[in-house]
């Protein structure tokens, strides 16, 4: 039951929980139970909007930066990462395979608030070996939504 | 001048529901609940596959019975999902659709005064493909009561000297009724017994919602007097693709190739060789869809309960039945009225048999918000129906 929940609002959180139970032949309080138990084990983690910004007048740029550091003895990446995420304007951390350690997403208002970020707050990180900065230009698709076109049903309205 | 016209296909009837069909379609601001096919894309590594035939620059015809490796991958297929093992090389034929199959079949199987058992309500090709195949229609009326399965007793009470054919359309468009094991063991005997072949249509057996569909080819005895029908419109969202196939005694699927050899050549080549990816790697996608399709089953079923609209639970396809008698209304009058008052179009059960008068088709192959406005209207309707009777 709980991965049906979670599949399901996973794309869409804003259901309500009398469909929700519907939907999965369940009861009402069975889903609320579930889902108040998985957010105490944060297994869900929080509820938040997938916004297009590029389609309002707000000015935003978000960079993905790769970060190569010095895992510290007896903590291993862990600390380095809390040392980043720790700063707001970080929007996610993720320790990854390959060819470096780290890759933070960063939400600015310019450009030249994530150089600053970089250079005044990354960089000068005492494991932090070496960075490289990528801006966003464009974005696609995200969390499984696509942005650059609007679906929109083309069958006809009727057919046997 | 002479009539131009065949009087055979003079002879049959164009869709009892024509006139609610033009009143559709000129109402382009209507949301419809109306649609017999799914409202998922084609799964893209299965498009992907189509578009890189076309790279590779496979324009050419097939052989005719379809190519070999899908035969092959339809074989597997059938093999995992109904237990019932076919020859590739001459008990398989890829068709144009689903519908193309059953056209074929009929071709192939009746002589002239044959007699094919139709229970309906169902889907409208039957009929007519029967009667251009000089079979004589006989139709076995479904009843609700008995969540329109087909009972032994209904098919003996049909059968005569000349039936050569029963039509089996399970999971049901437009009901959405199954046939279980032992429903389908009970048909099987009779079938055996008097001596029938079965014309199984199973193009909706990956959407069924209580447990694993069976097929009755797979019952002893039966896989030699069955033709079935199975196609990737439904089970992968490939309707416009039109790629189906048919299975059976070698004997007919011969004569059935024939035909398709001289009608139309072979089926779509580039539907083809997606058709093989979606055999080898979409048995995933299949699960979302028939989940989620599930999902949304639930949801309509319990909004039909809510507004009070009396409803058997069915188990397969996408689509339920309501049942709209108390409103004392035709099928055609109700839905008619709704599409004017509320601008939501539903098929009469009507335009699937006489015996679906009373009765609407709701497709759920939606999105919940458009399930939820579309639903959302049908409650407002209904409530303003009783209304108006409680006022008289």
């Amino acid at each position: 039951m709980r991965e049906k929940i979670l599949t399901f609002i996973e794309n869409n959180s804003r259901i309500e929980l009398k469909d929700l139970a519907v939907m999965l032949g369940s009861s009402e309080a069975e889903i609320a139970n579930e889902i108040a138990d998985m957010e105490k084990e944060g297994i869900i983690c929080g509820y938040h909007t997938l916004i297009d910004w590029d389609k309002t007048s707000e000015e935003k740029v978000t960079a993905l930066i790769e970060v190569k550091v010095t895992p510290q003895r007896g903590l291993g990446f862990d600390k380095v990462a809390e040392r980043i995420y720790n700063y707001p304007e970080v929007n996610s951390v993720y320790l990854i395979s390959g060819g470096f350690d780290f890759l933070v997403m960063l939400e600015g208002k310019t450009m030249r608030d994530v150089a600053q970020f970089v250079s005044d707050k990354l960089s000068p990180l005492d494991s932090v070996l070496s960075t490289a900065t990528h801006f966003i230009l464009k974005k696609y698709k995200d969390h499984g939504s696509i942005m650059a076109h609007e679906s929109k049903d083309e069958r006809m309205l009727m057919t046997l | 001048m002479r009539n131009p016209l065949s009087d055979k296909v003079v002879s049959i009837s164009p869709s009892g529901i024509r006139k609610f069909f033009d009143i559709v379609s000129e109402m382009p601001d209507a949301i419809s609940l109306g649609v017999g096919e799914p409202d998922f894309d084609t799964p893209w590594h299965i498009r992907d596959e189509g578009i890189y035939a076309l790279e590779k620059g496979r324009t050419f015809y097939t052989s005719n019975a379809g190519l070999k490796e899908l035969r092959q991958e339809i074989v597997r297929y059938l093999e995992r999902r109904i237990h019932t093992s076919y020859n590739p090389a001459d008990e398989v034929l890829i068709t144009v659709g689903g519908s193309e199959g059953i056209d074929m079949a009929f071709r192939a199987m009746l002589n002239p005064g044959d007699e094919v058992l139709i229970p309906q309500p169902s889907y409208v090709s039957y009929e007519p493909c029967a009667v251009l195949a000089d079979g004589v229609p006989v139709i076995i009326e479904l009843k609700a009561e008995n969540d329109f399965r087909l009972t032994k007793q209904e098919l003996l009470d049909a059968i005569t000297d000349k039936t050569k054919i029963l039509v089996l359309p399970f999971p049901n468009n437009p009901t959405g009724a199954i046939m279980e094991k032992k429903d389908l063991e009970e048909i099987a005997q009779v079938v055996i017994e008097k001596d029938i072949y079965v014309l199984s249509d199973e193009i909706y057996s990956e959407l069924s919602y209580k447990g694993e569909h069976v097929s009755i080819a797979s019952l002893p005895g039966m896989k030699e007097r069955t033709i079935l029908i199975n196609g990737f419109s439904k089970a992968y969202a490939m309707t416009g693709w039109r790629l189906g196939y048919a299975c059976g005694p070698a004997e007919i699927i011969g004569q059935m190739t024939k035909i398709h050899q001289y009608a139309i050549m072979c089926a779509p080549t580039n539907s083809q060789y997606a058709a093989v990816e979606a055999l080898r790697n979409g048995d995933a996608d299949v699960a979302v869809m028939r989940e989620s399709y599930d999902q949304r089953r639930r949801f309509l079923m319990n909004a039909f309960r809510e507004m009070g609209l009396s409803c058997f639970e069915p188990y397969g396809a996408f689509y339920a039945f309501p049942c709209i008698r108390e409103f004392g209304m035709t099928s055609e009058e109700f839905a008619t009225r709704f599409l004017e008052e509320e601008k939501v179009a539903v098929v009469p059960g009507t335009a699937f048999g006489a015996c679906g008068e009373g009765f609407l088709r709701i497709s759920y192959a939606y999105s919940l918000e458009q399930l939820k406005e579309a639903l959302g209207r049908l409650g407002h309707f209904v409530a303003r129906l009783r209304a108006e009777k409680g006022a008289r």
